[in-house]
């Protein structure tokens, strides 16, 4: 009894938790010069069927909101304000993809696209999401392995 | 029977907007014999060419319903602040129409101008300031709260009175300082998105964000009345709504922050013509 109540606990504490053991934390990724990140955030191989998922979830990635996606013409509304990622999975290698995903700022200088995996730096944030990360490292290399399904 | 009518209308066009195409126009807007001018040359501080009343970047059904104040549901709530105008209230027994005995039509113009810098006062002042000046000090009674039913709708009827004015906002003298901080608040990126209003309105107007058609965030057509949400919202309200929607802590209602936005905002709408209340999704 008094084990079960101690495993829910640390249960919940891992679940609050903005880096889980094992994942590189928002402050630790390493940036090459031109913004792209090596090695994978958890070391955990990304699933691109929650990726697509995170995708289009207007409280997740919210990709959809700025950038058309054919891959998802089944969507009713595709935003204008980002490039088309028709192609994204060809144009750019893995480590690109994972660089811009994490804070796109290190690709393009003063680019409107959120950073996804930056936890600081940020100006008024509304408590609930004050020194959280938009996205999980998971759900980086979620949406990462989705994007490069995208190649035609 | 009005009343019926309008809900049947609201009704309508609620279920058509999901699905309707957007496109910009610059078609004039006309109501009750009245040119609205949804578009003028940007003054010349400003990044862009043309100033667009954010009437212009919604649907067909949505532009319509303000084409007859019949079909304006904003007008339901000026109605109401009509009622308020003769309504006694507070230690003085007194209500709008005692002091103003031409009606709500002495504020043609007013709106135009507004936020200025009033000498008086020593401050500088907008509708909502003029309302419960008026009601604190002469009539006695309680200052209403902003963005609150009561004070958006008198502001909606004082706006009306200047429909169709041209915009002219002055942004020198004594209240070049709140302009300057206004300006810098809205290029300011903030919130966990971290975009500034600039970000939407500015680099981004006539761009779909998923299923919202960009306009470039102007006030002139404040006090607006959301098909979404069913009532009149107040400029503050709205840039409230804006803030929260990238995640940031927005400025409370009233405070020097939003008055600062409000004067700067309002003065990127100069040439303009005020259009409250007006109709947006
Ligand atoms: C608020 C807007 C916005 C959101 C949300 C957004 N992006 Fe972007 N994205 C952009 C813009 C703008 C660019 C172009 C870079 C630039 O010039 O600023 C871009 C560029 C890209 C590129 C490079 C495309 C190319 O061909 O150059 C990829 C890939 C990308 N985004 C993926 C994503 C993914 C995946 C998500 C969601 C997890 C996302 N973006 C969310 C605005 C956005
Ligand atoms: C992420 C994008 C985004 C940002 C950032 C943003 N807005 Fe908006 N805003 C919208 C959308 C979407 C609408 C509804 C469609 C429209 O009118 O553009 C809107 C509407 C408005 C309107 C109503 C316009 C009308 O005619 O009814 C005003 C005013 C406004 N915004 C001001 C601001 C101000 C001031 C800021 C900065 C504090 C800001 N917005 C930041 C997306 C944004």
């Amino acid at each position: 009894m008094k084990n079960s109540m101690l495993l829910a606990v640390c249960a919940s504490v891992a679940t609050f938790a903005t880096v889980a053991v094992g994942e590189v934390g928002p402050n630790d990724v390493v940036f090459t010069d031109t913004g792209a990140v090596e090695g994978s955030l958890t070391g955990v191989a990304g699933d691109p069927a929650n990726g697509a998922m995170v995708f289009k979830n207007r409280k997740k990635g919210n990709c959809l909101a700025c950038h058309q996606n054919s891959d998802m013409s089944d969507q009713q509304f595709h935003g204008e304000i980002g490039p088309s990622l028709d192609g994204a999975g060809a144009n750019w290698n893995e480590a690109e993809l994972r660089g811009l995903l994490t804070n796109s700022k290190n690709t393009f200088d003063g680019t409107m696209m959120p950073a996804f995996y930056v936890d600081s730096g940020f100006f008024r944030v509304m408590g609930k999401f004050d020194g959280r990360t938009n996205l999980t490292a998971q759900e980086v290399e979620d949406v990462l392995a989705y994007v490069q399904t995208l190649t035609e | 029977m009005k009343k019926f009518t309008l809900s049947a209308t609201v009704a309508a066009s609620l279920a058509l907007f999901a699905g309707a195409a957007t496109a910009q126009v610059t078609d004039a807007l006309v109501v009750e014999g009245t040119t609205i001018s949804t578009s003028a040359p940007a003054a010349d501080w400003l990044d862009i060419d043309q100033v667009l009343s954010g009437w212009s970047f919604r649907t067909v059904e949505t532009r319509a319903l303000q084409m007859d104040d019949f079909d304006n549901p904003g007008m339901i709530f000026v109605d109401q602040a009509i009622d308020d105008w003769s309504t006694v209230d507070g230690t003085e027994g007194k209500s709008c129409s005692s002091c103003h005995t031409d009606g709500p039509e002495e504020f043609a113009g007013l709106r135009a101008e507004l936020p200025r810098w009033d000498e008086a006062q020593g401050k500088m002042m907008n509708m909502e300031d003029y309302i419960n000046l008026s009601r604190v000090e002469h009539m006695g009674a309680e200052p209403w709260k902003w963005a609150k039913p009561r004070m958006d709708a008198m502001v909606a009827l004082i706006s009306l009175q200047s429909r169709g004015m041209t915009i002219n906002v002055a942004i020198d003298g004594p209240v070049a300082d709140a302009w300057e901080q206004g300006r810098e608040i809205y290029y300011t990126r903030v919130g966990q998105l971290d975009m500034s209003c600039a970000n939407c309105h500015e680099d981004n107007y006539g761009n779909m964000i998923r299923a919202d058609h960009l306009s470039q965030g102007q006030i002139n057509g404040f006090p607006t009345y959301r098909l979404k949400n069913a009532k009149l919202n107040s400029t503050h309200a709205r840039f409230s709504g804006c803030m929260k929607n990238i995640r940031a802590e927005p400025f409370a209602v009233g405070s020097e922050e939003f008055r600062a936005l409000e004067l700067y905002v309002a003065s990127r709408g100069n040439g303009l013509s005020a259009e409250g209340p007006s109709v947006r999704n």
